[in-house]
């Protein structure tokens, strides 16, 4: 490829074939890196009337579910102040890791045609699922600025901050969890439903359809050990970016929140590339086996 | 003149699993059948190829050519011994390149191509003459699911005789095709070959070995059983002596 550095002959080196692989590789092929993001989202709408506007519709109306359902059947509202803000927040970022996750874990055996005869880094898959994520991640942040913005929101720049660490967690997290269980599922195709049944418990361990104030409340001491949940964290500085300014800043569900939750964010973050690379070594080590047996 | 392909001791074990589920494989082992076998699909091969060469692969189905070929390209690493090549390789694997079948054919070509390296400007330049050679007319705009294997032959080996590589595989892709496109790969590789490139050709047809290739390389089981000279190679491997009715009936195929 470009990069290759010829030697003394003024040729391009011997070497071993399709040595650019890796995150590393997947950085330097963006122009492949891009066709297969834009060809997954196009695939979504395709034979749509809508078109993209799906991609708005879906988590509308999975909102308006939760908002009604467990809002008024369950009464929250008049515990927690916006609830939906409080709730959609959550949900977007959790949303980013699921699908992350989930689609990701699948995304090679999805792609199989091209994995058992073209010459190119894996992780390519996993990592475009990541992006594809996080594209429809916008529509649902519009809802979100929207709906903040209305309910008497302010942003300052320390929201944007806490909106970007969210997101962070979450893609690194999820990007780890798809490249280990991306490889894992070739083997055993058990591992894309555990995968399942993992994302339908990520919902319930996260404060959003609880607020962090009651767990605060019902766990006293151990609540800091809730925390130790990089994805409840996510949700914490979600609801930092959009539902705390909206709510009034003596109201208690606010003075609940979690002292030092960007640093503990930065923190995660840190910790979640780590484990980036440890996926990263992991999934190098499975992938010679995984063309053969796909 | 400078190596191309180096292949040192190349062995790639492959696994036969006879059963898949826990279940299964609980009741094989419960009466102590074997649940799995291992064999070596490529054993043992070493070889150099200089640049410029163009190679004729042989040998029965299931001896191994394609293994070698996905070893080379860096589809697969082999287990032991080690594989290197020199510049960019591009080609047809085991009668097809791979396309996703939900996609039409132009959204294959233009993501079999960047798989293969090309950049977006390139894609662009050469896409008039891709589309050309692979002649598909309308169904070019069709998903790939409906086409022919002839059809997907086409569309893979126009994309791949498209890149500037260095070294071009060529993995049965002429039995699929009809007379006029055998014809006309078999004039594009005439002129890879002239070009200096380094050709790589796996064909069941003698003929178009001796008069494609300048040294043969035939594959017993994995094992590299003959390395040289390609009508010695068709002797060796008993083609030119087989009962003129086998091959009546093999050439009226
Ligand atoms: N993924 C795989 N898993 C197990 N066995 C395989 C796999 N791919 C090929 N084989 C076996 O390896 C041998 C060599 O295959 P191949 O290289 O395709 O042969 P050829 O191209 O010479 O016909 C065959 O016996 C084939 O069944
Ligand atoms: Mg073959």
């Amino acid at each position: 490829m470009s990069a290759v550095v010829p030697d003394e002959s003024g040729l391009p080196p011997l070497r071993p074939p399709a040595s650019e692989n890796g995150l590393i590789g997947v950085v330097r092929r963006r122009y492949l890196l891009k066709l297969l993001v834009t060809r997954e989202i196009s695939a979504r709408y395709q034979g749509t009337f809508l078109g993209l506007i799906w991609s708005y519709i879906n988590p509308l109306t999975q909102f308006c579910i939760y908002y009604f359902v467990v809002g008024f059947i369950f009464n929250l509202h008049a515990e927690i102040p916006n609830f939906a803000i409080h709730l959609f927040a959550g949900l977007t970022v959790v949303h980013f890791f699921t699908e992350t996750f989930g689609a990701g874990t699948r995304s090679i055996v999805r792609n199989r045609a091209l994995v058992v005869k073209m010459a190119m880094p894996r992780e390519m898959f996993p990592v475009a699922t990541m992006l594809v994520s996080l594209y429809h991640v916008v529509p649902q942040l519009v809802i979100l600025t929207i709906a903040s913005l209305l309910s008497g929101w302010t942003p300052e720049p320390v929201d944007f901050v806490a909106l970007l660490l969210g997101l962070l967690i979450c893609g690194t997290l999820g990007l780890a969890g798809a490249l280990f269980f991306s490889a894992a599922n070739v083997f055993f195709r058990d591992f894309g439903n555990i995968v399942s049944v993992f994302n339908n418990f990520v919902r319930w361990g996260v404060p959003m359809m609880y607020s962090y104030e009651m767990v605060d409340d019902r766990f006293g001491r151990f609540a800091q050990y809730y925390l130790y949940n990089p994805l409840a964290d996510a949700v914490l500085l979600f609801q930092r970016a959009f539902w705390v300014g909206t709510v009034d800043p003596g109201h208690k569900s606010v003075a609940a929140m979690p002292d030092h939750l960007l640093l503990n964010g930065a923190i995660i973050v840190g910790v979640s590339l780590l484990i980036l690379c440890v996926a990263q070594f992991v999934f190098s080590r499975l992938e010679n086996k995984i063309p053969e047996r796909l | 003149m400078a190596t191309s392909i180096v292949v040192e001791n190349a062995t790639k074990y492959f696994t036969l699993r006879y059963h898949r589920t826990f279940k299964e494989v609980a009741v094989a082992k419960a009466k102590g059948r074997p649940t799995s076998e291992t064999f070596k699909a490529v054993d043992d091969v070493s070889f150099t190829v200089e640049q410029g060469e163009s190679i004729g692969i042989m040998g029965l189905n299931g001896s191994g050519k394609s293994t070698l070929l996905k070893m080379i390209n860096g589809v697969m690493k082999p287990d032991e011994g080690s594989i290197l090549t020199r510049g960019r390789i591009a080609g047809l694997i085991a009668t097809g390149a791979g396309f996703h079948n939900q996609l039409t054919g132009r959204e294959n070509l233009y993501l079999n191509a960047a798989i293969l390296g090309m950049t977006e400007a390139e894609i662009k330049r050469k896409l008039d003459d891709i589309v050309e050679f692979a002649e598909l007319g309308h169904t070019l705009d069709g998903p790939v699911g409906h086409y022919s294997s002839g059809q997907k032959a086409r569309l893979g080996f126009a994309i791949a005789i498209h890149v500037d590589s260095d070294i071009f595989l060529a993995d049965e892709v002429l039995a699929v095709g009809d007379k006029p496109f055998r014809v006309k790969c078999m004039k594009k590789m005439r002129q890879i070959r002239k070009s200096g490139r380094t050709l790589f050709y796996v064909s069941h047809s003698p003929d178009s070995v001796i008069k494609m290739c300048n040294r043969v390389l035939v594959l017993e089981k994995g094992r590299l059983g003959f390395d040289g000279d390609p009508t010695e190679a068709v002797h060796y491997l008993r083609y030119d002596e087989g009962d003129d009715l086998d091959d009546e009936i093999a050439n009226d195929i």
